[in-house]
């Protein structure tokens, strides 16, 4: 279970808990501050207060252990090299996530340069999955994809919630709220949350 | 060894040749003259100054007037250096870094080149400490100060790859590690490019400077061996120094990249 207790970034104030193979949905208009709290919760931007996992504070561990357990997926993945393949440690295990996810099975040696935006998060989804963290924080994730790949991503998703993963997820899309989130949060511009069910 | 004495008279003709600039700049309507003025006059008082300096040092050879004057010489290359950067580090790090990187590593080598080579008489002696120390600290100063450039251009630029490797589980080692490669490829390229050019493009000031006060070319070619091995490895030493600091004061413990800490 993932326990925020006070957290504490810019104008953020945030508690809740997410159980075990729980999704929330977080909604909330532009600029409200969703990057902002779910960078926090991986500890990617320096901020205040208590985040367990399953009562373990975040600050016992070295930070990149916690990101292992508690990963932050970017609404517009980064790469650091010049190919797909490069960017896994284990390409031939992801194979059949990217191939799931509808891109071809020779995508490997692709140049980042030449993937479209939706065919750049799908590939940095499947990296996150390859750490089969824990926690997933993910950030607008299906925003560039078609209907096609939203409904692959979402099962692909819920496989993971029904094995014990949490997920809170940003989303802009009212009805993916409803179909992947038990619970809703929305974010106000006074920087906390309101709670509702779909 | 015999040269040719100047006296300020013989100057007066080549300076005409300043003159001549300003009057093109007018004609042609560059605007440059006043800036061009400002400068021919700072130049020829900071190198007038500079010699009656050195003169008194000379005569002095006092260790504390020595470390003073390298002291001063330090100061001025960290300012050459934050200002040479598009993008500043904020707090005591901004002319910090640059400070202490030129002054671990052109101090070190100098010191390397008056103990074990040269051995002048005291070994401070400022006729050899502080002209060895002034070529190593303007070389040093160059590859710092690109090194750096490359580095917070590149870390700001490549924002979401850094954070994507953060956010991962990599580590600020792993995350900056193809940055910092390319910042001191490019502290490097300054030296390499000028050893690879040197007798053939150019003839460096001090060699021609030695053979001019009557010093034999072979002799004088020894000396700038020594100078330009002590400089490769200078910069080398400022640059890692400079670029493996500048690293490690933009990410934190946590290892999150701090580009707040670069003042925009």
């Amino acid at each position: 279970m993932l326990t925020v207790n006070g957290l504490k970034r810019l104008h953020l104030c945030v508690s809740f808990d997410l159980q075990d193979g729980e999704c929330v949905a977080l909604q909330g208009p532009s600029g409200v501050g969703k990057t902002l709290l779910l960078r926090s919760i991986a500890d990617l931007d320096p901020n205040e207060g208590t985040v367990k996992l399953d009562g373990t504070l975040r600050e016992a561990m070295p930070a990149p252990a916690w990101r292992r357990r508690v990963t932050y997926l970017a609404a517009e993945p980064g790469w650091w090299s010049d190919t797909v393949r490069e960017h896994f440690t284990a390409w031939d295990d992801a194979l059949p996530l990217v191939t799931r996810l509808g891109l071809p099975d020779d995508c490997g040696p692709w140049s980042i340069q030449r993937l479209s935006t939706g065919e750049r998060q799908r590939l940095g989804l499947v990296r996150s999955l390859m750490l089969r963290s824990r926690v997933l924080l993910l950030d607008e994730t299906t925003s560039a994809l078609d209907p096609a790949s939203v409904t692959a991503v979402e099962a692909l998703i819920a496989e993971r919630i029904a094995n014990g993963t949490s997920v809170l997820w940003s989303t802009h899309d009212h009805g993916q709220a409803r179909r992947v989130g038990s619970r809703i949060f929305a974010m106000k511009s006074d920087g906390g949350i309101e709670e509702s069910r779909p | 060894m015999t040269y040719i004495q100047l006296s300020y008279g013989n100057l007066v003709l080549p300076a005409l040749l300043v003159v001549m600039d300003g009057v093109l700049s007018l004609v042609l309507r560059l605007k440059l003259e006043k800036q061009l003025a400002i400068a021919t006059m700072r130049m020829v008082v900071q190198l007038v100054l500079v010699g009656f300096v050195l003169t008194f040092l000379f005569a002095a050879v006092s260790p504390l007037w020595t470390a003073l004057a390298a002291l001063i010489m330090v100061l001025f290359a960290s300012r050459e250096i934050v200002a040479r950067q598009k993008r500043r580090l904020t707090g005591v790090w901004k002319y910090g870094l640059g400070a202490t990187c030129t002054l671990l590593a052109a101090g070190t080598v100098t010191m390397f080149a008056l103990l074990t080579e040269l051995r002048p008489d005291p070994w401070y002696h400022p006729r050899y400490a502080l002209p060895l120390l002034g070529m190593m600290l303007g070389n040093t100063m160059t590859g710092i100060s690109l090194g750096l450039d490359v580095l917070t251009n590149s870390l700001v630029r490549e924002r979401t790859a850094v954070e994507a490797c953060l956010a991962l589980g990599g580590t600020r080692h792993q995350a900056l590690l193809p940055i910092i490669r390319d910042a001191l490829r490019s502290g490097f390229m300054p030296i390499m490019n000028s050893m690879a050019a040197i007798g053939l493009v150019s003839l460096p000031g001090m060699m021609t400077g030695q053979i001019l006060a009557g010093v034999e070319p072979v002799d004088a070619v020894k000396y700038q061996l020594l100078i330009m091995f002590l400089i490769a490895g200078g910069t080398g030493l400022g640059t890692l120094a400079a670029v493996l600091g500048g690293a490690r004061l933009l990410t934190d413990h946590r290892h999150r990249l701090r580009l707040d800490r670069i003042l925009t």
